[in-house]
């Protein structure tokens, strides 16, 4: 089980989510945790919590002129790679900015290939460990490393706590270091902050 | 899974399999003198149990052992808990010290300001390992022997600790991390080979320490809280 990918489905046709449910589950590569009927509202912390390594979203759950949104809105929720599901109500251009696509007529082993490809390309993004910490990013580590909270920050920033949270997990995975004590070091060894402003 | 360990095992043989046990050995009292020995007869001789002593070197040495149910029912906690405090004194006594000579040392050449910073983050973090052994020490383990003595102290239970039983290996992983990667040239690169070396075993005994806490003391304490109710 634990090998599995996880997999949330935002999917309102429940004859349409079932049946994924089947073809996911029946790969015993994928395991589907949670079915939301609606785009989760900004209150909702189940996404944000279970951080699934896929979702697949239907875009009618979305406004007619915000259905291409989908995908950053998502990126502020959780670092999954977003599938759209094509439908007849689904243009080509509402899809591209998604991460892939699959179609309501695809075949269940073309499900699952496209899943697979679009996990792999996701997982040899350049942003992976090791890379540099981006100017945003150096911006949240120094109120971290100032002993702010993901609320200020996010205040400070105008940026969403989720915002927040997501660029904290990238800075960790980039340069190793998980604890505050250990990224305030970091943060005055690399000279981005002084002594005296974490006294 | 490789063969596992058994008490009808040279200890010697034991070691040489895995020479991080020396140790673990060394820990629940026994004597480096006798690894020509069995470990059942090294064990009599030291006072401990045998199968109890094998367990713990069972699951210092492979990843993917899993104490099973009979495991667990023939454990003997005075013996676990002498293991885990052998650990703590091996910890605080032994391993932090020189450790923090080391870090000392590989910082020398450094300017004074990075010195305090790497020596500030790891004593903070030395003070936080050494309350959380005490806290062990002078709550958990005086509560185990109590329940293995038949009482029941008030306003205490094995789910507490478990509940509060932080993680102690993050901020040795960080400090791991900033040794190998972040500190500036100028520090005395020998020295930076040999902490990383010590950070990482730490780190792993560390986490050994805390499965055997988790996985064998947690629910045969918990069984035997059950029983006396």
């Amino acid at each position: 089980m634990e090998n599995r990918k996880t997999v949330a489905l935002i999917i309102p046709s429940e004859i349409v989510s079932e049946g994924l449910v089947s073809i996911l589950e029946g790969s015993r590569l994928f395991h589907v945790e949670e079915i939301l009927r609606d785009f989760p509202k900004p209150s909702d912390t189940r996404l944000s919590n279970l951080d699934p390594d896929v979702v697949i979203i239907d875009p009618v759950v979305l406004d007619f002129r915000c259905r291409k949104e989908g995908r950053s809105k998502l990126a502020d929720i959780c670092e999954s790679v977003v599938i759209a599901l094509d439908g007849p109500a689904v243009t080509e251009d509402m899809i591209k900015p998604y991460d892939g696509s699959i179609s309501i007529y695809d075949k269940q082993g073309d499900v699952i290939r496209k899943l697979q490809g679009a996990l792999d390309s996701h997982q040899s993004d350049p942003a992976a460990e090791g890379g540099e910490l981006s100017a945003r990013e150096k911006e949240i580590l120094v109120c971290v490393a100032k002993g702010m909270l993901n609320k200020e920050i996010a205040d400070q920033l105008n940026l969403s706590i989720y915002t927040v949270i997501t660029h904290r997990k990238n800075i960790t995975r980039k340069i190793g270091i998980k604890t505050v004590a250990g990224l305030t070091v970091y943060a005055l060894l690399n000279n981005l902050i002084d002594m005296s402003s974490v006294q | 899974m490789k063969e596992i360990f058994t008490p009808d095992m040279r200890l010697s043989e034991i070691i040489d399999r895995n020479c991080n046990l020396v140790q673990v050995i060394s820990r629940v009292g026994i004597g480096l003198r006798h690894a020509g020995l069995r470990a059942s007869e090294a064990c009599n001789l030291a006072g401990i149990d045998s199968d109890t002593f094998i367990l713990i070197c069972n699951v210092y040495s492979f990843q993917d052992f899993v104490p099973s149910g009979e495991d667990l029912a023939a454990v003997s906690i005075p013996d676990i808990v002498r293991y885990l405090h052998g650990s703590h004194a091996f910890y605080t006594g032994i391993a932090l010290r020189n450790l923090e000579a080391g870090l000392n040392h590989l910082v020398d050449p450094c300017e004074e300001s990075m010195k305090e910073v790497v020596m500030k983050f790891f004593i903070g973090y030395k003070d936080e390992l050494e309350k959380h052994f005490a806290r062990e020490e002078n709550e958990v383990f005086p509560y185990v022997s109590a329940i293995l003595d038949g009482r029941r102290p008030e306003g205490y239970s094995i789910d507490q600790f478990e509940e509060h039983h932080e993680r102690v290996d993050e901020k040795l992983e960080d400090m791991k991390n900033i040794v190998m990667k972040y500190l500036p040239g100028e520090c005395h690169e020998e020295m930076r080979t040999w902490v990383v070396m010590e950070l990482y075993r730490l780190r792993d005994d560390l986490r050994r320490h805390t499965y055997v806490e988790d996985n064998i003391l947690v629910p045969v304490v918990r069984n035997l809280e059950k029983d006396g109710e």
